[in-house]
C-alpha cells in the first residue's frame, strides 16, 4: 500500500498553508500504509476544532460527531465491532478542554483504540484563544492579562491513570512521527499520542522554531515499562521530551473485557436474535 | 361477629422504615397471592434515602384484575412509629391498623385521626416475636406470615417462597426464616379463629392466574428491548431508569449485550451511538436532568442520521427535583431536545403488554427510520407489578435494516422518502461517513447552502412517512361517548378503573376514554375523537397540561378542562373518579347531565 491510497481526491482542504495538521495527515497516511490497514476497516473519529477535520481529507469510514466527544462514540464502537480499527483524532482544546471528562475514563475503560491529539497549543476553529495546554502569560482576545491558569499536562495525567500507551510526537519530524504511529496503532489498547504542531496563525509564541529548539528526542535506551521514570520526563517542562514515554502491554483491553466476546468473537451486528431465549426468560416470571 | 369483611378487593399497605425490609415482604406477598390464585396488584412510595423516613407498599389483592393506584387502605400493617402519621390522609374508619403496640398505641389511646375507633387497631407482638426467633431483622417475614394467613394464603406455597428468597443466605438463616413465617402465621391464626372473629377475609382465586405472569413496568420494557435485538446500553444511574439497567445489565450475558455505565450522560449517549453507528441496536436510560445533559447527543443523533432508543423515566423536576416521586414533566423536554429540526417519535405506554410492544417497536422504527426514538416513562410506572396472562411474543418479529455497502456507497443519498439505506462500517466495500456538520451525500463536511436546504428536507420527509404509521389512541369506556377523558402514559389504569366505575354507575352518561400512547407525532385521528365529543377533559401529572398543548399545536384543538396533579404522586382511582363526577356534572342526587358551562373543547382551525 502508498500513502496515496488514503487520498481523498478533490478534497477541499481547510487548513492553512503551513499548518501542523498538514504535516500529521501525511504521517498518518504513510503510517496507515506501512502497516497496511485497509481503508474499509479504518474508523476516524472525530469532535470539532481543526483537528476534527482531518477524517475528511483521508479514505476510511469516518464518524466526525460532537466537540470534545470523541472518546465515547470511538469506544462505542470499538466494543460493537472489535475487529475495526478505530483512530481518535482530535485537538487540544476538544480533547483536554470539552472532553476531559472523557479522557480520564477512556483511559481507566482502555478500549483498544488509538487517540491523536493536536496539540498547538491555542484554539483555531474560534480564531486563537487559549487552550487548556496554552503556557502561562499568552496573550490572547479573551486572555487579556495572559494566561494564568496551570497548563494541562497530558502525558503525566495519562500516566497517573496507567494508560497503555503514552507518547508525544512533534509534526515536524515526520520521519519519527510516522514511528511513533505505527506504534501506537500496533498497540492493544488505549494508545495516546500527543502530537506537537504549530498553529501558523493563532501561535506565535510556539512556532514550528519555538517546538524544534524546546524539544528533544527520549534516550533510546529509556525504560518506557518504567512507570515513574516516564511520569517524571513527562513533568520535564523548559525542554520537552518526544517519543514513546509509557507502555503497558499487560492490560486487558476494554472490549477483552465484555462477557459478550469471551466465546464468540463475532461483532455484535452479525448476531442474530433467539426468540427461544426471551420465550424462556419470560417463563421464569410465571 | 366480625367487624372488618372484605371480599373481592382488598387493600393493603405495609408502612415503615427504610431498610426495614418491606420490600421483602412485597416481594413474598406479591408472588404468594398470585400463586394462590388471586390478582395481584403492588406500587411503592418512598422517600429518596437509603435508611429512616417514612415508605410504603400498596399491595391490592382481589378476585378481578387490578391494576391501579388506590387511596383506601383496608389493611395497614404499621412497622414503624411514623408509618400511621404518613398515611393519615389516606385512613378512614374503614381501615384497619395492625402493629407492634409500640408504633400503633400512642393513636390509639389519643385517638389522634378522626373517625377511627378503639376496633380498628389490632395489636401484635411483630418486634417480641422477631426478638424471640432471632432479631429485630426478622420482623418483616413475620409480618409477610400474619399477612399471608389472613389471606388465606396456604402456607405451602409461603414456605415455598421464603426457601426460594433464602435459601442462598444458607440453612441457618433459612431455618429462622420459615420459623418466622410460621409464628406470623400462627398471630393470623389467633386473629381470625378469636372469638371476636376481628378479621374475615374471603376472596375468590382462579387457577389460570396462577399461571400468569406477574412483572414491572420496568420488566416489561426491558423485555421489548430484549426483543427489540438490543446490543449495547450505556448510561449512569439515575431513579427511576436505574431499574431498567439493571434489567439489562442483569441479562445482558444471556442475551449477548453489552451494558456500560458511563462516566456520565453525555458520554452515555455518544458511546451508544459510536454503537449504533457500528451496527449494534443501542438504548440509553435515564431521567430528566441526566437527559439533559444528553440533548446535544439528540441532536447529533438527528443529524447523522444514527438510530437510539432513549428511556427516560421521569420524575418531577426541575433539577434534581423529587427524586423518588412521579411526574409527566419531561414531554416537553423529549420533544424538544436537541439543537436545530429533524424528526422523532415519541412513546407513552400505559400497560405492561404496551410497554412490551412499543419498546420492541421503539427499536424496529428507530433502524427503519434512523432517528431517536423516546419511550416515557415514569416512577410510577417502573415499580407498579401485576399479573398479565403473558406477552405477545408470537408476533415478535426483527427486519434486518443494514444493508452491505459497495464501493460506490453514500451515506445520505438522497432518496424520494429521505431515508438512505443504512451501512455500518466494516461490512461491504463501501466507506460509512457521518458528520455532525451539515454534510453532503457522501457525508463530507459542506457549507453549500443548496445542499444544506436538500438534507433539511430529506430529513424532514421522514415525517410523512412516520405520520402515517403512528399509533392510533385507544378508546375505552363508552364508545359511542358524548364526553371524553385523556390522559397518556402511566396513568391509563387509574384514569381507565375510574372510568369503568363511572359508567358501571351512571350507564347512561355515554363516557369514553382516550389514551395516548403515542405523544409524538400524533395519529391523523386524534382530531375526530375529539371533535366528536361534546365535552372533554384531560388528566396529567404536570402544572401545565404538556399533552393538551400539543394536541392544540397538532390539531388546533383546545382543551379547557384539565385535571393535573403535579405533587409527585399518582392519580389514585378514587380522586379520578371524583374529578369525572365534578367534570360530567352529576350533583348529589344522582341526577346527572353534562354542565354546558364546563368549558367544552373546541375546534380553533
Amino acid at each position: 500500500m502508498k500513502p496515496k491510497d488514503f487520498d481523498i481526491p478533490g478534497a477541499d482542504v481547510a487548513w492553512c498553508p503551513g499548518c501542523g495538521n498538514l504535516s500529521i495527515l501525511r504521517s498518518l497516511k504513510t503510517a496507515l500504509a506501512e502497516l497496511k490497514i485497509q481503508p474499509e476497516d479504518l474508523v476516524f473519529v472525530s469532535g470539532i476544532g481543526q483537528a476534527g477535520k482531518l477524517p475528511h481529507y483521508i479514505r476510511g469510514n469516518v464518524f466526525n460527531g460532537l466537540h470534545g466527544r470523541s472518546l465515547s462514540p470511538a469506544t462505542g464502537i470499538k466494543a460493537a465491532n472489535p475487529e475495526l480499527t478505530v483512530i481518535d483524532v482530535s485537538g487540544d482544546g476538544c480533547m483536554y478542554g470539552e472532553g476531559g471528562n472523557h479522557f480520564m475514563h477512556t483511559i481507566r475503560r482502555n478500549p483498544d483504540i488509538t487517540n491523536l491529539v493536536h496539540n498547538n497549543m491555542v484554539y483555531g476553529l474560534t480564531k486563537g484563544q487559549a487552550s487548556p495546554t496554552s503556557q502561562r502569560e499568552f496573550n490572547t482576545p479573551l486572555q487579556v492579562d495572559g494566561v494564568f491558569l496551570e497548563s494541562f499536562n497530558p502525558l503525566a495525567v495519562a500516566i497517573a491513570l496507567d494508560a497503555s500507551f503514552v507518547a508525544r510526537a512533534f509534526s515536524g519530524d515526520r520521519k519519527q512521527t510516522i514511528e511513533i504511529f505505527k506504534a501506537a496503532i500496533k498497540h492493544k489498547g488505549y494508545a495516546l499520542v500527543d502530537i506537537f504542531q504549530p498553529c501558523v496563525t493563532f501561535n506565535k509564541v510556539n512556532t514550528r522554531s519555538w517546538f524544534r529548539e524546546h524539544t528533544y528526542y527520549l534516550e533510546d535506551d529509556h525504560d518506557s515499562a518504567d512507570r515513574n521514570l516516564a511520569f517524571q520526563r513527562a513533568t520535564e517542562t523548559g525542554e520537552y521530551p518526544l517519543g514513546v514515554f509509557y507502555q503497558n502491554p499487560t492490560k486487558t483491553t476494554f472490549e477483552e473485557n465484555l462477557n459478550v466476546y469471551y466465546m464468540d468473537k463475532k461483532p455484535l451486528y452479525q448476531r442474530k436474535f433467539d426468540k427461544e431465549k426471551l420465550k424462556r426468560l419470560v417463563e421464569t416470571k410465571r | 361477629m366480625s367487624i372488618f369483611q372484605k371480599e373481592e378487593d382488598i387493600s393493603v399497605v405495609l408502612c415503615g422504615e427504610a431498610g426495614q425490609g418491606i420490600q421483602t415482604v412485597e416481594a413474598i406477598l406479591a408472588q404468594a397471592v398470585k400463586q394462590s390464585g388471586y390478582n395481584i396488584f403492588s406500587t411503592k412510595e418512598y422517600m429518596s434515602r437509603v435508611r429512616g423516613g417514612q415508605n410504603s407498599t400498596e399491595i391490592r389483592i382481589s378476585s378481578r384484575r387490578v391494576a391501579s393506584y388506590v387511596d383506601r387502605i383496608d389493611l395497614l400493617l404499621a412497622l414503624s412509629s411514623g408509618a400511621i402519621n404518613h398515611l393519615k390522609d389516606r385512613i378512614s374508619s374503614e381501615t384497619l391498623i395492625m402493629g407492634d403496640p409500640e408504633h400503633i398505641k400512642p393513636f390509639k389511646d389519643n385517638k389522634i385521626i378522626d373517625n377511627v375507633v378503639d376496633s380498628n387497631f389490632i395489636e401484635i407482638p411483630l418486634m417480641e416475636t422477631a426478638q424471640e426467633i432471632g432479631g429485630p431483622i426478622f420482623a418483616n417475614v413475620i409480618a409477610a406470615g400474619v399477612l399471608s394467613c389472613l389471606l388465606n394464603i396456604p402456607k405451602e406455597i409461603f414456605d415455598g417462597l421464603i426457601s426460594d428468597m433464602f435459601a442462598r443466605k444458607g440453612s441457618e438463616i433459612l431455618e429462622k426464616d420459615l420459623k418466622a413465617g410460621e409464628a406470623g402465621y400462627t398471630i393470623g391464626k389467633d386473629l381470625t379463629e378469636s372469638e371476636k372473629g376481628e378479621l374475615q377475609l374471603s376472596l375468590q382465586g382462579q387457577s389460570s392466574v396462577r399461571d400468569e405472569i406477574l412483572i414491572n413496568g420496568t420488566d416489561a420494557v426491558g423485555l421489548g428491548c430484549l426483543a427489540g435485538g438490543c446490543r449495547f446500553i450505556s448510561s449512569y444511574p439515575m431513579t427511576p431508569s436505574t431499574p431498567l439497567q439493571n434489567f439489562l445489565a442483569s441479562n445482558a450475558h444471556e442475551f449477548e449485550l453489552i451494558y456500560e455505565q458511563a462516566e456520565d450522560e453525555i458520554a452515555a449517549i455518544n458511546m451508544a451511538l459510536g454503537a449504533s453507528y457500528a451496527g449494534a441496536r443501542s438504548i440509553v436510560a435515564t431521567s430528566g436532568s441526566g437527559f439533559a445533559l444528553m440533548e446535544e447527543g439528540v441532536g447529533l443523533a438527528g443529524m447523522i442520521e444514527t438510530p437510539i432508543v432513549i428511556y427516560i423515566g421521569q420524575r418531577p423536576g426541575p433539577a434534581v427535583g423529587l427524586p423518588t416521586r412521579t411526574s409527566q414533566e419531561d414531554l416537553n423536554l423529549a420533544l424538544y431536545s436537541g439543537p436545530g429540526e429533524f424528526p422523532r417519535i415519541i412513546f407513552s405506554p400505559g400497560n405492561l403488554e404496551d410497554a412490551f410492544t412499543l419498546t420492541h417497536k421503539a427499536f424496529d422504527l428507530s433502524e427503519k427510520y434512523q432517528i431517536p426514538v423516546f419511550i416515557l416513562s415514569d416512577q410510577y410506572f417502573v415499580d407498579c407489578y401485576y399479573n398479565i396472562p403473558s406477552l405477545p411474543l408470537e408476533d415478535v418479529e426483527n427486519e434486518n435494516y443494514l444493508i452491505k455497502t459497495t464501493s460506490e456507497y453514500k451515506r445520505y443519498l438522497i432518496t424520494h422518502d429521505g431515508i438512505t439505506p443504512r451501512g455500518i462500517p466494516g461490512y461491504g466495500d463501501g466507506l460509512v461517513i457521518v458528520d455532525s456538520d451539515e454534510h453532503d451525500e457522501e457525508g463530507h463536511i459542506t457549507e453549500d447552502l443548496e445542499i444544506r436546504t436538500q438534507m433539511v428536507d430529506k430529513r424532514l420527509r421522514k415525517m410523512e412517512q412516520i405520520r402515517e404509521e403512528a399509533v392510533t389512541p385507544e378508546l375505552g369506556g363508552s364508545e359511542d361517548y358524548r364526553s371524553l377523558v385523556m390522559g397518556w402514559g402511566s396513568t391509563y389504569w387509574p384514569i381507565r378503573e375510574a372510568v369503568e366505575n363511572f359508567n358501571d354507575k351512571y350507564p347512561d352518561q355515554k363516557l369514553g376514554f382516550l389514551h395516548f400512547k403515542q405523544v409524538y407525532p400524533l395519529h391523523s385521528s386524534v382530531a375526530d375523537y375529539l371533535e366528536k365529543a361534546e365535552d372533554v377533559i384531560i388528566m396529567e401529572n404536570n402544572a401545565q397540561g404538556q399533552l393538551a398543548n400539543i394536541i392544540k399545536l397538532e390539531t388546533g384543538f383546545e382543551i379547557h378542562e384539565k385535571f393535573l396533579k403535579y405533587n409527585g404522586m399518582p392519580f389514585s382511582v378514587e380522586e379520578v373518579e371524583e374529578r369525572i363526577i365534578t367534570f360530567m356534572g352529576i350533583t348529589n342526587d344522582g341526577t346527572g347531565g353534562c354542565d354546558e358551562t364546563m368549558g367544552a373543547g373546541e375546534v380553533l382551525k
